[in-house]
């Protein structure tokens, strides 16, 4: 036998074996498990603000770290704009013009400090918000990907992952602009990642259809979780960090326990057959918002599987969505070119 | 998709069999025990989640006031 039909074999011996493993432990299911747990009453959330100023389609928004007096986030469009908001009063504290207008992601630093985007330019250029003259200015372009730049987030004001079309997500080293560790291992286009908690790790959505856990330091793939039908476009941590979310082209959101190896849950409806854009978390995790391709956003009952809500106010796709910090409010941004706050 | 090439199919294949090997070899809890952690968390955190419980009109900051008239 040769050495690919042998590597083949243990290969497969290898699935059965954690097919196995997953099956061994899973002496309930979350659906059981919460039979007795009330469904969330109704959730009704209102417009409490529409951000206007973008010209094109919205790809992509990230809030900053909440402080007492502000509450800002960043939004991406290919009207090759960055535009930084304070949401309380809707004035545009920044808007930064990008070399490449092919704009897919953006980020905000925790530390306020820096933003950073990325898209067809393959590109992950970095600016200083901070800078001494009051001018916004690119600080670094990290380059080294093969592929379009899906998603990025930063750890801290030295380090980003970023995540590519080119199969692979990269952490990298701001001062240096250098590629300090390349996580390789999906088989599709990477489309979303998310850090966790903790800091320790972080997730990738791909569209090989996986959702994967890296560990961050030891730069290793820990699991990999599969049952998506298509593409993975949108991927986040519950809150406590125990647990994934996923969003994709099959029309379901998932959610998989990192403990358990395994998927729990699936968030579906028959009346939803278009694609999940992006999701957030609530605070408490209770809520799991979705964004879908028919415009909306569905608010589901995170345990029950249930839908609760609905977010309906776009005249479009919406691209994005995102929680505060502190749980305030919900951002959504779409193909209409505004961003909405709802609470 | 422009996926990275390996040096050699057989590179790629027991790079995806030590791969495997690793997640194979994870410890695993009950599902009845992660379901049961994940709701407590819901339970614990939910009274501080402003989406969940809903934000009082006066205290919350993306409201606008609205001016009073007395009649």
């Amino acid at each position: 036998m040769g050495e690919m039909e042998e590597l083949r074999k243990e290969a497969d011996n290898l699935k059965d074996q954690i097919t196995e493993a997953r099956k061994v432990v899973q002496d309930t299911t979350l659906q059981e498990a919460v039979a007795g747990t009330t469904l969330v009453g109704r959730v009704q959330l209102k417009t409490r603000k529409t951000l206007r100023g973008h010209l094109a389609k919205i790809y992509a928004m990230h809030w900053g770290t909440d402080t007492n007096c502000s509450k800002l986030c960043v939004s991406a469009s290919q009207d090759g704009k960055l535009i930084v908001w304070d949401t309380l009063t809707t004035n545009k504290v920044n808007a930064i013009p990008l070399k490449s207008s092919w704009v897919m992601t953006c980020a905000y630093a925790p530390s306020g400090n820096m933003v950073a985007c990325g898209g067809l330019d393959n590109m992950c250029s970095i600016y200083n918000l901070k800078g001494k003259d009051g001018n916004v200015k690119v600080m670094r372009e990290l380059a080294a990907h093969t592929g379009y730049l899906s998603c990025c987030r930063f750890l801290n004001d030295s380090e980003i992952i970023t995540s590519s079309g080119d199969c692979t997500c990269i952490l990298w080293d701001i001062e240096t602009g250098t590629e300090k560790t390349i996580f390789a291992g999906h088989l599709g286009d990477c489309m979303s990642l998310a850090v966790s908690p903790d800091f320790k790790m972080f997730i990738s959505g791909a569209c090989d259809f996986t959702a994967k856990l890296w560990d961050i330091r030891e730069a290793t793939c820990r699991q990999t979780f599969s049952g998506h039908e298509s593409d993975i476009n949108a991927i986040g941590f519950f809150p406590n960090g125990n647990a994934v979310i996923t969003g994709s082209d099959d029309a379901t959101c998932k959610l998989y326990d990192l403990r358990a190896d395994q998927e729990l849950i699936t968030y579906q409806d028959s009346g939803i057959m278009c694609g999940v854009t992006s999701l957030a978390a609530s605070l408490s995790g209770r809520l799991l918002l979705a964004g879908y391709d028919d415009f909306n956003v569905n608010i589901w009952d995170m345990l029950k599987a249930e839908r609760v809500g609905v977010l309906a106010g776009h005249d479009n796709r919406v691209s994005c969505i995102g929680v505060s910090s502190d749980g305030m409010a919900c951002c959504t941004g779409s193909w209409d070119s505004f961003l909405k706050i709802w609470n | 998709m422009s996926c990275m090439q390996s040096s050699s199919n057989t590179a790629r294949a027991r790079r995806a069999v030590q791969q495997l090997r690793i997640e194979a070899s994870i410890e695993r809890i009950k599902v009845s025990k992660a379901s049961a952690d994940l709701m407590h968390y819901c339970g614990e955190q939910g009274k501080y989640d402003p989406l969940l419980m809903g934000i009082p009109a006066s205290e919350n900051p993306f409201k606008d006031k609205k001016p009073c008239t007395i009649l």
